[in-house]
């Protein structure tokens, strides 16, 4: 109504006083300022869209590519070990586990307490879980329990509706079908640490799992696979919106040992609960068909995590179940030693087969007395008697002409204190042959004294079981075979394996004929020292070589009185009883080494040992079978 | 009155009919193809269905155009008469907004009235619009010098905003301020006047940013730095960047943009439609759209001075310049040129209380193209 008023009033005049709107003009021209700022902005604004979306596009669709794509890993399955008749030693067992998804659920107390109600939680599990509950993103599985029993299973799918999240999930553990049988050799694995998931992303993936000894360690990379990997969409919270590309990965590399578990266990029960390491191998090849160390553990404690109770009684156990005896227990070999100082003696020309050298029953060097075993020592005896009756004297004469340095370096072509480069385990030990050098490095003086006791094995002289079998194979077919334990890898045989592949080692053949003879003396002939090694078995004859190795100095004020006795000493000062042999005699075959720690005399307790191995052995044949010879095996049981 | 109610009463069809003709129905046809492309964009951002987003969206719509007619029948007088009652009822309500309101993200923003959100501050800068062009189209050019008259008005834009800024909701504050100052620019201010207040407003910047809550300081830092906090309150920044990088020239085809489709931008059928938009598109699409938003601009406000009367060409200008300030907020958000407020596109964005406001707004600029030669309670001076 007001406005009405005014422009009743107004009309007219106007026009005659301003003759233009004023008002109209100048909002006319400030609306063009604004227009152009409006424009203005606008065209900054597309400009600017410009440089987004053209100009710098390539390097926010790199962003982009990495704000979609999620590559997802997943662990392959590991390659399975079998031994050299195919039969598993190392698999992969299907692990049921129950995962918790928090995402799908309201009440997660609820959820565990109604699952702990069905399959127990122990208190060290909730915490995990708990810890787990906070850290990772809820629509991140979460692991319950794993190694869900059947029974357990049955359960939690029954009660499923009152138990919103949980899903039960497959995954895959190691097993060992032997246990403790082969745990030396096949070693174990466990998770990975977390300083190796530091320098390897891949084994942070659930499921995987790290070789933390024997062929399990070594072979790692190969029996690891490939990681698999699964390549999706995602969204902004990390859910999988789409796959768009699945690498299956690759299984690891099925490994097979020269091992022959029947064989193995045949030795295992031979050693029964001695504190002992045996190895059996081919002696023409180099393939070990029995590594046995016991006491033994059980592999499988490893994966879900060794109690600390089963640690401390492992640790502080003296007889070592956790050390590989046939590569890491170091032995003085005693007697078994013998052989090598012969051929050392040999080759330098300081004895001659025939050469006679006469025992008392002592020998005084630099004004040290030495004894003989036998106090009423063996007469005039050559070579081959020397080995036969194993005479302490005549070998501390040996070893005085020869030299240690001659010695040493022809035991270690023997592989006596060397490196065995083919043999797939961790932790070998090398062993010492001790010279001069090596005592002077140390600062200390080598005296005479230290040659004559080293001329038995005695001393510094340190071997490994493996080293003496390797040793046996090679006096047995004076080729430099290499033991080795895996046959082969995805199907493809290793080099070793061909019979061909060992050379011959540099020393006269007559040289290894009359160490033979010696050590078929020990055996076979009457009055050697190891009688009780001879096979019963009608044509095949063994050679061997006894050695009684003793971890503490026998005093001459013991050694008088009379009444020594070995046997008498506590356990872990008693001597080590070592044989080693080979067979068949004419034919060589197979060769083994035994050590029986505190075994007290070789003779007596190494080897009929020996013998019992080597019986199995030839009876068992592994070398000749392609399949495992069990009926074979059922029959020598019987007999 | 008394002539136009004969008018009505005897040919009451006709006038309507003729006022419906009246209606710039070019302008009408960019507003529905503005909205076509927001259903477009909703649609994509819904997954690929209507259901969530685009469907009720265009309801709204065609709610929007039925209402816009009907106001674009109003003549000015009646709307000027509404101006008075209209502002003071937004003024409740964005008391009652303080009060009462929906907390959302830090802010208290939107009330629920007859189980609709409503946000009283859309309605307040209508409101002011109508009421600052229903004040100025009563002072004459010369009494525009004397600051005694620009006191009131001042105050009228004063109130919302301080209300606004209480919610506490910057950018709508600021657009508010705005749009009151470019209708004292365009109702012929004097520029000295004009100096006189921009000249201190560093200070007062500097001010205002110690009074800013916190998380309106984070939106300044992550605007300066988006990088220092990926995850945090930089990521809407960062994602929004990425996804319209990811667009390129030609864009990921339409509902195959990446970012938008895999949810990692955020809010991308409210705030971010555009980045949406522009990823799928490409700068070809979202070049298009800036150009039909632009030629919504520059079509109100040439509507705006094609208006004889100055209530019309306030008016006009007004709801072109709150339309624009929309626009131009949002986009420079989601290109990351200045800190993000939640600031929807209008038209496009998803959004009932927005998309009715917006509507309403066109009414009104659509009346005043309607009644362009119509001169009403005009002061002497202005009128043509």
């Amino acid at each position: 109504m007001k406005f009405r008023k005014k422009k009743s009033g107004n009309r007219l005049m106007s026009r005659p006083e301003e003759g233009k709107n004023p008002s109209r003009g100048v909002f006319t021209r400030r609306a063009l300022v604004l227009m152009a700022a409006q424009g203005a902005v606008l065209g900054a604004l597309g400009e600017r869209l410009y440089g987004l979306q053209v100009l710098n596009g390539s390097h926010y669709a790199k962003l982009a590519e990495n704000n979609r794509l999620s590559k997802r890993f997943f662990a392959p399955p590991r390659g399975r070990i079998t031994d050299r008749f195919g039969i598993s030693v190392a698999s992969n067992r299907i692990n049921w586990r129950a995962l918790l998804l928090a995402e799908e659920t309201t009440d997660i107390a609820g959820t565990l307490e109604r699952f702990g109600q069905l399959v127990p939680l122990e208190p060290r599990d909730l915490t995990r879980i708990e810890h787990e509950l906070k850290h990772k993103r809820r629509f991140i599985p979460i692991m319950l329990r794993d190694f869900l029993s059947w029974d357990d299973m049955a359960r939690l799918e029954l009660n499923m509706p009152s138990l919103p999240g949980v899903l039960i999930d497959v995954g895959t553990t190691r097993v060992y079908p032997f246990g403790p049988l082969l745990a030396h050799v096949v070693g174990y694995v466990a998770p990975p640490a977390e300083k190796d998931v530091v320098h390897n992303a891949e084994l942070a993936l659930p499921g995987m799992r790290v070789g933390r000894s024997g062929i399990e360690q070594t072979q790692d990379g190969n029996l690891r696979g490939q990681v698999g990997s699964v390549e999706m969409e995602v969204n902004a919270v990390g859910r999988v919106m789409a796959e768009l590309d699945r690498d299956e990965g690759l299984a690891g590399d099925e490994i097979a040992l020269t091992i022959d578990s029947g064989l193995q266990q045949q030795v295992l029960g031979r050693i029964a609960d001695q504190s002992a390491s045996a190895v059996v191998m081919d002696c023409r090849n180099g393939e070990v068909l029995a590594m046995v160390s016991n006491p033994s553990f059980d592999p499988s404690l490893f994966d879900s995590g060794v109690s600390q109770a089963q640690w401390i009684e492992w640790t502080n156990n003296s007889q070592t179940p956790l050390i590989n005896k046939a590569v890491s227990g170091l032995y003085p070999p005693g007697s078994t030693f013998k052989p090598a100082v012969a051929m050392a003696a040999l080759r330098a020309g300081t004895l001659s087969p025939s050469d006679r050298i006469s025992c008392p029953g002592y020998i005084d060097v630099g004004g040290t007395r030495f004894h003989c075993w036998s106090r009423y020592g063996h007469g005039s005896i050559n070579l081959r008697q020397g080995l036969k009756y194993s005479c302490d004297v005549f070998f501390y004469e040996v070893a005085r002409r020869t030299g240690m340095d001659a010695i040493a370096a022809t035991s270690e072509l023997f592989g006596l204190g060397a490196k065995l480069p083919e043999i797939e385990l961790p932790h070998v030990r090398q062993g010492l042959i001790p010279t001069p050098t090596w005592r002077r490095k140390h600062g200390h003086h080598w005296n005479g004294g230290d040659t004559i006791v080293s001329g038995i094995g005695q001393g510094f002289v340190q071997v490994t079981p493996l080293q003496l079998a390797t040793y046996a194979s090679r006096i047995a077919t004076g080729r430099d075979v290499q033991p080795h334990l895996i046959r082969s890898i995805a199907g493809r045989t290793a080099a070793l394996t061909d019979l061909g592949h060992a050379s011959g080692m540099d020393m006269p053949d007559q040289f290894f004929q009359d160490i033979r003879a010696g050590m078929f003396a020990v055996v076979n002939e009457e009055g050697g020292t190891a009688p009780k090694a001879r096979l019963d078995i009608p044509g095949v004859q063994m050679a061997g070589k006894t050695g009684s190795a003793q971890v503490r100095r026998v005093s001459r004020a013991m050694r008088e009185s009379g009444h020594f006795n070995s046997a008498n000493l506590p356990w872990e000062y008693r001597p080590h009883a070592l044989f080693i042999c080979y067979a068949p005699y004419d034919a060589p075959r197979y060769a083994t080494a035994v050590v029986i720690e505190h075994g007290n005399a070789g003779a007596d307790v190494a080897a009929p040992l020996a013998r019992d191995i080597m019986t199995d052995t030839l009876r068992r044949d592994p070398v000749n079978h392609r399949e495992p010879p069990g009926q074979e095996v059922a029959q020598a049981e019987v007999d | 009155m008394k002539f136009q109610k004969r008018l009505l009463r005897a040919e009451p069809n006709f006038q309507i009919l003729t006022k419906l003709w009246q209606v710039n129905w070019l302008y009408v046809l960019l507003i529905c193809a503005l909205a076509v492309v927001g259903y477009g964009a909703l649609y994509s951002a819904g997954g690929g269905t209507s259901r969530p987003f685009a469907g009720p969206q265009s309801i709204r719509f065609c709610f929007g155009v039925v209402m816009m007619l009907g106001i674009s029948l109003m003549s000015p007088g009646i709307l000027a008469r509404m101006a008075w009652p209209l502002y003071i009822f937004s003024l409740i309500l964005l008391v009652a907004v303080l009060r009462m309101g929906h907390v959302g993200k830090g802010a208290e923003r939107w009330l629920m009235l007859g189980g609709m959100q409503v946000q009283p501050s859309e309605l307040a800068k209508i409101a002011l619009v109508l009421m600052l062009a229903a004040w100025f189209h009563k002072i004459s050019y010369r009494r525009m010098g004397n600051p005694l008259f620009l006191a009131p008005p001042a105050l009228m834009v004063l109130v919302p905003v301080a209300l606004v800024l209480k919610e506490p909701n910057l950018g709508t504050a600021v657009i508010i301020g705005t749009v009151g100052a470019c209708m004292f620019f365009a109702a012929g201010m004097r520029l000295w006047q004009i100096a006189l207040l921009i000249l201190p407003m560093p200070f007062l910047a500097k001010i205002a940013y110690g009074h800013l809550h916190d998380y309106q300081k984070a939106r300044v830092t992550t605007f300066l730095h988006p990088e220092s906090d990926p995850l945090g309150a930089g990521y809407n920044i960062i994602q929004s960047k990425i996804a319209l990088g990811s667009g390129g020239m030609w864009g990921q085809g339409y509902l195959h943009g990446t970012q938008g489709q895999l949810n990692f931008l955020p809010e991308k059928q409210t705030d971010f439609i555009f980045t949406m938009i522009a990823e799928e598109w490409g700068y070809v699409g979202g070049v298009t759209v800036i150009g039909m938003l632009l030629l919504l601009v520059f079509g109100g406000m040439l509507i705006a001075m094609r208006s004889r009367n100055q209530f019309g060409r306030l008016l006009g200008l007004g709801i072109s310049v709150n339309f624009f300030l929309y626009c131009a907020v949002n986009l420079s958000m989601v290109m990351g040129a200045i800190p993000v407020g939640g600031v929807p596109l209008p038209l496009i964005s998803y959004g009932g209380s927005a998309m009715l406001m917006v509507m309403f707004g066109f009414g009104l600029l659509m009346s005043a193209w309607v009644h362009r030669n119509d001169t009403f309670g005009e002061t002497l001076e202005n009128r043509d």
